[in-house]
């Protein structure tokens, strides 16, 4: 009996042991996702982990089979398919205002496609990067017609719902006091629950980005029910976030993104891209499709990338007129340059 | 003593030094000590300096900085001044307050419904008990999370405001609310408030003398004219000294709203509905317990003596129940507490809510985190204390 307690009693000894030597061991190894990082995990893990909204229609919302779609969402299968050629190996993390930012922060997302806007706090202090704005976008209001308000100016006195853990929120204060009008918040973290708090009646007003709110009125039985006020008080430059310091990856994201814009100002599109990659003799294309110039290489990829993604995803007008047509959402500031609007692509060179 | 001595005392071990062998107990003991200290120092040390690398790596900012920062946070119902210009200390104060005043509230009501429904169940009315039983059984049965948003849809589907219930004059009740009349606070109001709890206080001391005195020379006091004019006299006195103000602050229909008056939000309204009736049923099986845990004979004696049931009841089964009672009491309140942290759910701007948009807005989710951990552990902590102190009053004391 003893001299076997001895003998367990020394294995447990060994491997405590063991551990606490292992520890300092451990913590010399790089901290996982991090440097340039992401690009080799999401390579050999072979699928991109996306943080996605948890439903917001024409942006990311899954249908009856759980596949999911929209413009955000799009953009997780463009980077799918340049780096596997395959829009199945995607793992949709569905992230919440709230959470998101830790979602990322942790490194259970390599990249967020969610209607996030790019401020200066959260490029910085929240260790983010945003490489590419890919849907310029404003805070507005919407209300119920029956209301008879016509103009935000007018909801001095209202309450107002709103997501917390949004600029929404703080746009809205600031919005306020600069305009001398009190309101009362009703705020609440689930986006099904505001959004039905708004249409039960609890506020005279929701607030969120114009899109959002777009998206929102467009999923309502009762859609003409609801009218968006004129006013736009804020600039929403939404677009994908990636975690700072993480050079390699973050130019995949915003190339992904030139890429998208460039065909449409090339007229390339998902039906005629094998074609155009064959004959067209314009030297931009001919690189951009991967003929020449090895820019897909230089990005992490190989040169055919360019064709695969708009062959499976289109182009960027594709994109947009797939997903937020529907919703009533015209191109306005998302136009190409060229059009008067604000979407540039850089060059491919 | 004799040699025939406490065997026990024979038995004391030998005092000797510590060999350097690994077959001394007292050595092996150390060394596992000491190894077992250093794995769970170890271990610290690598979560710590694992986190501090990695948030310095992705450049995320860390510690407490923010704290005097603008928040910018809209917040819906506060117990202090507070407007979005505040800073995030000020904001989580706010939401501190809020826990507050949902868990103290919600302990004092589950207390008094949880008592009478468990009171009601050892009935001998078969209706009453039947119904408390199965009350108990359905409302334990439920979530909280969905007992609350069920509440709260329930409260938005009152009329809006335009059409709001309005059973007395000043009252109004609407999907915004609960709007009473109130008075316009002042200091005098402040004042009295403080007079109010003096008196309390006054008086549970004058019935102490006065059950001291009634033990020396057998007399009977009464406590409650004097009590009466301490906790009713007193506050009215020191209002009406400062003068009296009175203003009426009546809630009146004012554009989208009510302007004025004292509103119980539908947010507040929902959560505290559900922590009280959700809690109650555990507190009336904790004091159904206690109740049967006084042996029958106690009623019998007391009765065989001419006392009545109401009498027996209070005087002698409860002050034995409450023995049994408080234990299990203490975790009701603490999960009480924690449970108020589902009024994320639902709207209701308490500590976790705040925190939770304070770290997604600053980007420091470990402050936040550690803010709510601490703000949950000093309540928790408080309410132990209070029970066990209380616990450690009522205990039998034997003679
Ligand atoms: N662009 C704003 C707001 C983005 C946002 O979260 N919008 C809400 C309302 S449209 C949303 O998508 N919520 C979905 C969810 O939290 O599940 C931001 O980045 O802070």
């Amino acid at each position: 009996m003893r001299p076997m307690r001895l003998a367990t009693l020394r294995t447990l000894g060994a491997a405590v042991l063991a551990s606490v030597v292992a520890v300092p061991a451990m913590a010399q190894q790089p901290a996982p996702a991090s440097g340039a990082a992401t690009m080799e995990a999401v390579k050999s893990r072979g699928t991109l982990s996306c943080g996605v909204n948890t439903g917001l229609a024409g942006f990311a919302q899954p249908d009856s089979q759980g596949r999911w779609a929209g413009f955000d969402v799009d953009y997780c299968r463009a980077l799918a398919v340049a780096l596997f050629n395959d829009d199945s190996k995607i793992r949709y993390v569905p992230t919440t205002a709230q959470n998101r930012f830790t979602a990322l922060q942790s490194g259970e997302v390599d990249v967020m496609a969610r209607n996030t806007t790019a401020t200066l706090s959260r490029d910085t202090s929240l260790g983010f990067d945003f490489p590419a704005v890919n849907f310029y976008d404003g805070q507005g209001f919407m209300v119920k017609s029956s209301l008879g308000v016509k103009s935000a100016k007018e909801l001095d006195g209202a309450t107002v719902c709103v997501q917390p853990g949004t600029t929404t929120e703080q746009n809205l204060t600031d919005w306020a006091r600069a305009n001398n009008i009190k309101f009362t918040p009703v705020v609440i973290e689930r986006l099904e629950e505001l959004v039905s708090a708004y249409v039960a009646g609890r506020c005279d007003a929701y607030t969120t980005d114009i899109s959002g709110l777009a998206a929102t009125r467009s999923v309502q039985p009762q859609a003409a029910e609801h009218v968006i006020l004129p006013e736009v008080i804020s600039k929403e430059p939404l677009g994908p976030a990636v975690r700072h310091g993480d050079q390699r990856w973050s130019d995949l994201v915003r190339w992904t993104h030139y890429l998208l814009v460039a065909a449409e100002e090339f007229g390339i599109n998902s039906a005629n891209v094998e074609e155009v990659a064959a004959t067209d003799t314009r030297p931009e294309v001919q690189r951009m499709l991967g003929k020449n110039g090895g820019l897909g290489a230089m990005l992490g990829v190989d040169n055919q990338w360019a064709v695969r993604v708009i062959k499976v995803i289109g182009n960027y007008g594709e994109v947009f007129d797939r997903n937020l047509k529907a919703l009533g959402i015209q191109r306005g500031p998302n136009a190409q340059w060229s059009q008067g609007g604000q979407q540039y692509a850089q060059p491919f060179r | 003593m004799s040699d025939t001595a406490d065997p026990r005392l024979l038995r004391a071990p030998p005092k000797k030094g510590i060999r350097l062998s690994w077959t001394d107990e007292r050595l092996r003991g150390i060394v596992w000590q000491l190894l077992v200290v250093g794995l769970v120092g170890g271990i610290i040390w690598w979560l710590v300096s694992n986190t501090a690398h990695n948030l310095e790596v992705r450049r995320i900012a860390t510690g407490w900085g923010f704290l005097n920062r603008e928040a910018g946070l809209p917040i819906g119902e506060s117990l202090i001044d507070y407007n979005p210009t505040n800073t995030y200390s000020r904001a989580l104060l706010v939401g501190v307050l809020n826990t507050l005043k949902v868990a103290v509230v919600g302990i004092i009501l589950a207390t008094i419904l949880g008592t009478l429904i468990g009171i009601a169940r050892l009935s001998k009315n078969w209706l009453l008990s039947r119904l408390a039983a199965t009350y108990i059984e359905v409302i334990r049965d439920l979530p909280l999370l969905l007992q609350l948003l069920f509440w709260y849809v329930i409260l938005q589907g009152l009329p809006a405001p335009r059409q709001s219930l309005n059973p007395m004059t000043g009252v109004f009740l609407s999907n915004r609310g609960l709007k009473l009349p109130w008075v316009q606070w002042q200091d005098a109001h402040s004042f009295a408030l403080l007079g109010l709890v003096a008196g309390i206080v006054a008086t549970f001391l004058y019935a102490r003398s006065a059950r001291a005195k009634r033990m020396t020379d057998g007399q009977p006091r009464k406590v409650w004219p004097v009590g009466l004019g301490l906790i009713l006299g007193l506050p009215l006195l020191i209002w009406a000294a400062l003068g009296a103000p009175w203003q009426g602050d009546i809630p009146a229909l004012r554009g989208f709203n009510f302007q004025g008056g004292l509103t119980v939000t539908p947010e507040y309204f929902a959560l505290l509905l559900g922590l009280v009736t959700y809690t109650a049923g555990f507190i009336a099986e904790i004091v159904r317990a206690g109740i049967q845990s006084v042996p029958q004979g106690q009623w019998e004696a007391a009765e065989a003596l001419g006392l009545q049931r109401g009498r027996i009841m209070r005087q002698i089964v409860l002050p034995q129940a409450l023995r049994v009672i408080i234990p299990p009491m203490t975790s009701q309140y603490l999960n009480l507490t924690k449970n108020s942290s589902l009024a994320v759910a639902i709207g209701y701007q308490d500590i976790v809510s705040i925190s939770n948009t304070t770290l997604n807005q600053t980007g420091q989710a470990i402050e936040g985190i550690a803010i709510i951990m601490a703000v949950y552990l000093c309540i928790s902590l408080s309410i132990s204390l209070f029970m066990n102190w209380y616990n450690a009053r009522i205990a039998l004391v034997e003679r």
